[in-house]
């Protein structure tokens, strides 16, 4: 008997090994931690729960017969945050470089599928040098078996991938359909094809970096949501994320116990809109004075800096944040930004976390550029995206909110449950110069007249007040006291039901 | 009693003419400029008339503009605080022409003391102390011997036309005058083209002191004891005190008294200081006289418990002096510490922008102000930070103009606050300061609070050995921030870690747990910080916790933080410390005492791991500044090979009509501006490259 359960612990030892101590000290010469001692550090001590670690691939061409290691390259289980439960897989780079084989994605669908039924977010940590080329289609069967499952389990469970090492080719696509993506920077790249493809196809010279590193992803393409320093960064990172996702699309988003008031007052807010309304200000101020404990978890935070995505607690609930930011670009809504906030919006309304929007925008970008790339179906998304949520809405317009970009933004029109305004609100169809020039063409020769015509549009239409008229504003308040209102709209709305007619699925403007 | 005073002034001076004003059941009036539309003195008179544009010459220091807004509001008296117009006589002369009263001195006074050659003059025929030195031409070597033993050794040997330390030349003994003066005169005749030379006595370890004087038109004149304000950097104030820990009671009066001497000879009225410097053998020579409230009065108020505004307003009224000489004593010591808009790790470059955060400590009162009924509390709108509550045995008081939420504009003094604390003796009075620079919080410029912190922490400051080349000598790189001593850093580790475990365990506490599968967080940590791994173990009880170190030794921690509070007051062993706090991955930026932290607390298996992780050089930004919107240049402020400083604004750009400054990531020289004004960029087009 004895001798039985020591085999067992023997297996173990051998299975935790992965592909030895040399490929264990490799790894860590590249900066890079083990599948193991990653999940050591994603998940709560002692909490992980290991199945399938004795899975062995069953190729036998190439003399893969020979070149067997339990857990064949991936370690998967289940484990807690913060003594909440979570899927994980985790690529182990030390095994056949991590390549999947169709055990290896067996494995992951067998977690992604428990995930989806038991009502649990799914964690992958990727380090894999892609498709088993020993095991030909099965591997590739293997993925679309996993892309299969990102796609059912969208909307149901949240998924979250991190990039710790190569991700290329076939394989970017599972990261691609989660919710978010991670990258650690300098140790991950993620593309389509190679440098040396590239090289090849197009005779464009580019590095691994250059092409797939975790600056392209979150400055250029967008792919990636956020980068990190290092290995252990970034999953205490997730950590933190998790802190702020609902567990499914049936379980109510957490709630943490918090030390904020939610009467808290600030003064400062009264100041933050300048004299100058052509001067910028940050809106991330207003957005870590709004939420509890300045706490502000940003998405996306190099893509798109026209506009801020994220999360905040209120009174210990999560909410989902978009504003728009006049530092850059005024604020504006273009392509980017539209795509950016639209796919925020449906992540927050797909697992019921409600949305602040605050408003400061001047309009669309114009431009050629703009209209070329397609700005009309990108800023469609988001209006789609706002359009659509059921969720409970809530929006502060500080500043600017001219035209259809007003519109977009979350406005009273779209289902929006409590809108607000600042008294600096300027909720109009255009800018005064802009509009008074287009009401009194005749009248431009004259500069004395139209700079008249101006000011009588901004005394009467740059204000909240022609909105709060007509209800589209439900009240105008105080910048300081704009948490307490947005936590008593957000009270307010717990109870909130809504539903969309039935439909097999919507068509948004992809 | 006036009914309704002017102060013609603005920031934190205005504010403070206005409270005792207030106190005295005066009604006060503000003037202010543009830029000062929403000021805290505007808010905290009872009148604010504009008077112009945001350059003071074209507001605060026009005379006619002044005058009209005392004029329309019926202002039967002015207050000129300090700048300004407080050492103009034209001003007030005008005042006396309108019949309205000038809180200050006699127009006469201001301009004899106002001319620095005329004011040595009436100071030596007052008997007061001057610099001994011969004026007149020396015509060779052995008259400077001769002149130079006179006066005393060490002498300065200068060239009349002298400056930049040309033709300057310092002897201690007879051969090194002979050569001095040689060489002083031909380096003269060839950088000046004029040789002539003169020779004053040299002051070796120079400290500025200066004694406070107050005079009523009866013919009563007292001083208040002196203030100590050697720590300067070029020539201004950073740090002032009361008493001075050099002057001993008999140099006290002798000083007082040439300073009530030179006031009288003068027909001196209101508050005036006279400013000594003192050498190393507590040798005393006159420089000048302010005629004016100086910037470091409330240091001398903090010891004496005399509101020297009262006074001055009361003097101004025409009341006799109800203090007498032998009423002045001097009770404790009080420390001024000037918070100034300038970052000291970019060269104390001026900053300016929106106060994102500004929370003083809590002002305290104690000490003879308090007794005298003189204390008033609190500036309006600024909400305090309750550090130093509880500490009855020691005072602390700010004066501020501005607010969170506030704008610190470029176009006035970048002092925003005078924070000063009173103690029993002088220990007590810095350690005040240390717990009340901690307690402050700026946030949204830069600001000089952590050299501040840094100073009262130098062995040199702290045993009272100072001159006013004190920080020439000691920062002589410029100020790089402070490194905690070894006894320091541990306790920032044993609160950090203490702290961090108190947010995950209400991490831990989240909805939606596993039931009986809870995270149990652990009781020992590592903290990395300042380079040091310190390895912990934290046993809590009831009213805090005990944390023990690798090596034994065990400290026992105490604090009331919760997570997401700003500030952390911990005691340690009985031991308070102040730490400013901010998340960052897996632990807390912290600073305290000026040094700036980031502590990361792990547990011992991430602390495992995280050692594997590889040591990142800082990100090689670019060497190139990029558009980083589609934008109109509209203003490059600098020149191909100039050398920036990190945040120095480089260029203008224009989009969506709204101007974005773009700044130097960090230091370099600029090799190559791409760009011009009046360019249309699109993203990512090359502005300039640096080296």
């Amino acid at each position: 008997m004895t001798d039985i359960l020591e085999q067992l612990e023997q297996r173990r030892a051998e299975a935790r090994m992965g592909g030895g101590e040399k490929r264990i000290a490799a790894q860590h010469a590249k900066g890079k931690l083990t599948a193991r001692e990653r999940l050591d550090v994603l998940l709560d001590e002692g909490s992980f729960e290991e199945f399938d670690m004795f899975v062995t691939h069953r190729a036998t061409d190439f003399g893969m017969a020979e070149n067997k290691v339990a857990g064949d390259g991936v370690v998967t289980g289940w484990g807690t945050i913060n003594g909440r439960q979570v899927y994980v897989f985790s690529q182990d780079f030390t095994v056949l470089g991590g390549s999947l084989s169709e055990t290896h994605a067996k494995k992951i669908c067998k977690i992604m599928d428990m995930a989806m039924q038991n009502g649990a977010p799914v964690i992958g940590l990727n380090d894999s040098g892609g498709a088993r080329i020993q095991e030909g289609v099965a591997s590739l069967a293997g993925y679309a078996e996993v892309f299969q499952r990102n796609v059912l389990a969208s909307g149901v469970v949240p998924q979250i991938s991190v990039i710790m090492g190569p991700c290329a080719g076939g394989a970017v696509y599972s990261p691609a359909m989660t919710d978010f993506i991670f990258m650690v920077k300098d140790s991950s790249y993620m593309f389509v094809t190679g440098p040396d493809v590239v090289k090849t196809v197009t005779n464009e010279v580019v590095t691994a970096e250059e092409l797939g590193g975790a600056s392209t992803h979150t400055r250029k393409s967008s792919v990636a949501d956020g980068a990190f320093e290092n290995d252990v960064e970034a999953l205490i990172e997730v950590r933190r994320l998790v802190d702020f996702l609902p567990a499914s699309n049936r379980a109510k988003p957490p709630l943490r116990p918090f030390f904020d008031d939610p009467a808290r007052l600030d003064e400062s807010l009264d100041t933050l809109i300048p004299a100058n309304p052509n001067m910028p200000y940050d809106m991330k101020e207003l957005i870590t004075k709004l939420g509890d404990e300045g706490d502000f978890f940003e998405i996306q935070e190099e893509f798109a800096k026209n506009i801020l995505t994220g999360f905040i607690c209120l009174e210990g609930r999560a909410v989902g944040v978009v504003a728009n930011q006049p530092m850059v670009l005024a604020g504006c809504l273009d392509i980017d930004s539209s795509r950016k906030a639209a796919r925020f919006v449906r992540f927050c309304d797909a697992f019921e976390i409600p949305i602040l929007t605050l408003v400061d925008v001047p309009g669309f970008l114009p431009g050629t550029g703009q209209e070329y790339g397609g700005v009309i179906k990108h800023g469609a998304k988001l209006l789609f995206a706002y359009g659509e949520a059921t969720v409970p809405k809530v929006t502060v317009i500080t500043r600017k909110a001219y035209g259809g970009a007003y519109d977009v933004m979350s406005s009273k029109h779209l289902r929006g449950d409590l809108n607000y305004a600042w008294p600096t609100a300027e909720i109009a169809v255009m800018g005064a110069k802009g509009a008074s020039e287009i009401l009194y063409r005749s009248e431009l020769g004259e500069p004395d007249k139209i700079a008249a015509r101006a000011a009588e549009y901004e005394k009467n239409f740059a204000n909240p007040f022609k909105a709060a008229e007509r209800g589209f504003i439900d009240e105008v308040i105080m910048p300081h006291s704009t948490r307490k209102r947005v936590c008593r709209a957000f009270a307010s709305l717990r109870g909130k039901q809504l539903s969309n007619p039935w439909k097999k699925h919507d068509n948004i403007p992809l | 009693m006036f009914k309704k005073i002017l102060i013609a002034n603005r920031g934190e001076i205005a504010c403070r003419v206005i409270k005792t004003a207030r106190r005295m059941g005066i009604k006060t009036v503000a003037i202010y400029s543009d830029a000062d539309r929403h000021a805290l003195h505007v808010r905290m008179a009872d009148e604010a008339v504009h008077i112009g544009p945001a350059p003071a010459n074209q507001s605060y220091i026009v005379i006619d503009n002044v005058m009209q807004a005392i004029r329309d509001t019926g202002a039967e008296a002015v207050h000129p605080g300090y700048g300004f117009l407080s050492e103009n006589p034209r001003f007030a002369e005008r005042l006396a022409a309108e019949n309205v009263a000038f809180i200050g001195p006699p127009q006469g006074a201001i301009e004899k003391m106002g001319d620095k050659i005329t004011s040595k003059k009436i100071a030596a025929e007052a008997g007061v102390s001057t610099v001994p030195g011969y004026m007149g031409l020396i015509a060779d070597a052995e008259e400077a011997v001769k002149i130079s033993g006179e006066i005393g050794y060490p002498v300065m040997i200068k060239a009349s036309a002298g400056g930049g330390g040309k033709g300057m030349r310092i002897a201690w003994k007879e051969d090194e005058v002979r050569e001095g003066f040689q060489s002083s005169k031909n380096e003269a005749a060839n950088s000046f083209g004029d040789d002539r030379i003169f020779i004053e006595k040299f002051v070796t370890q120079p400290r500025h002191i200066e004694i406070q004087v107050l005079a009523d038109s009866h013919g009563n004149t007292i001083y208040l004891g002196e203030r100590e304000c050697s720590i300067q950097r070029r020539n201004q104030k950073v740090i002032e005190e009361a008493p001075s820990p050099f002057l001993d009671e008999e140099t006290r009066r002798a000083m007082g008294e040439q300073a009530c001497a030179l006031a009288a000879a003068v027909g001196y009225t209101s508050a005036g200081t006279v400013e000594f410097i003192v050498d190393g053998a507590r040798n005393f020579y006159f420089l000048e006289m302010n005629t004016r409230l100086q910037v470091e009065h409330p240091v001398t108020e903090l010891i004496t418990g005399i509101d020297l505004v009262e006074q001055m307003i009361r003097v101004a009224y025409g009341e006799k002096l109800a203090i007498a000489q032998k009423d002045v004593k001097l009770t404790g010591w009080a420390i001024e510490s000037r918070l100034y808009a300038e970052d000291p790790y970019r060269g104390f470059l001026p900053s300016t922008g929106r106060l994102v955060r500004y929370r003083p400590p809590e002002e305290v009162a104690a000490g003879p102000m308090l007794k005298a009924g003189a204390w008033h509390h609190g500036a309006a709108g600024a909400s305090g930070n309750d550090a130093a509550q509880g500490d009855a045995d020691g005072a602390v008081r700010n004066d501020t103009g501005v607010f969170e939420g506030g704008e610190i504009s470029i176009f006035y003094d970048p002092m925003i606050a005078k924070l000063c604390t009173w103690g029993e003796d002088r220990a007590a009075a810095i350690e005040g300061m240390r717990v009340a620079l901690d307690s402050f919080e700026v946030e949204g410029i830069g600001h000089n609070l952590p050299f501040l912190s840094a100073v009262m922490d130098h062995p040199k400051f702290v045993s009272g050995d100072i001159t006013t080349a004190f920080i020439a000598e000691e920062y002589p790189e410029g100020f790089e921030g402070v490194t905690l001593p070894e006894d320091a850093l541990r306790q920032v580790a044993a609160a950090a870690a203490a702290m961090y475990r108190v947010g995950e365990i209400r991490r831990s506490r989240v909805s939606g747990r596993m039931d009986n599968h809870e995270r149990k967080v652990g009781n020992r940590w590592v903290v990395e910080v300042q380079g040091t791994r310190f390895e912990i173990e934290i046993t809590v009880d009831r009213d805090g916790a005990w944390v023990r170190f690798q090596d034994g030794t065990r400290h026992r921690v105490a604090s009331s933080w919760t997570p997401g509070q700003s500030l952390a007051r911990v005691d340690i062993d009985g031991d308070r410390i102040v730490l400013k706090v901010s998340k960052c991955t897996g632990g807390f930026r912290l600073r305290t005492r000026g040094a700036d932290l980031r502590a990361r607390i792990m547990s011992p298996r991430q602390a495992e791991l995280a050692s594997l992780m590889p040591e990142k050089m800082p990100p090689d930004t670019s060497k190139m500044l990029l558009c980083p919107m589609p934008g109109l240049i509209v203003a490059i402020n600098v020149n191909e090979g100039d050398e920036v400083e990190e945040g120095q604004a480089l260029c203008t750009v224009e989009a969506m009509k709204m101007e974005n400054i773009l700044r130097a990531e960090r230091k370099g020289r600029v090799s190559a501006i791409k760009a011009a004004e009046g360019d249309n960029l699109a993203v990512d087009e090359i502005i300039m490259e640096f080296e």
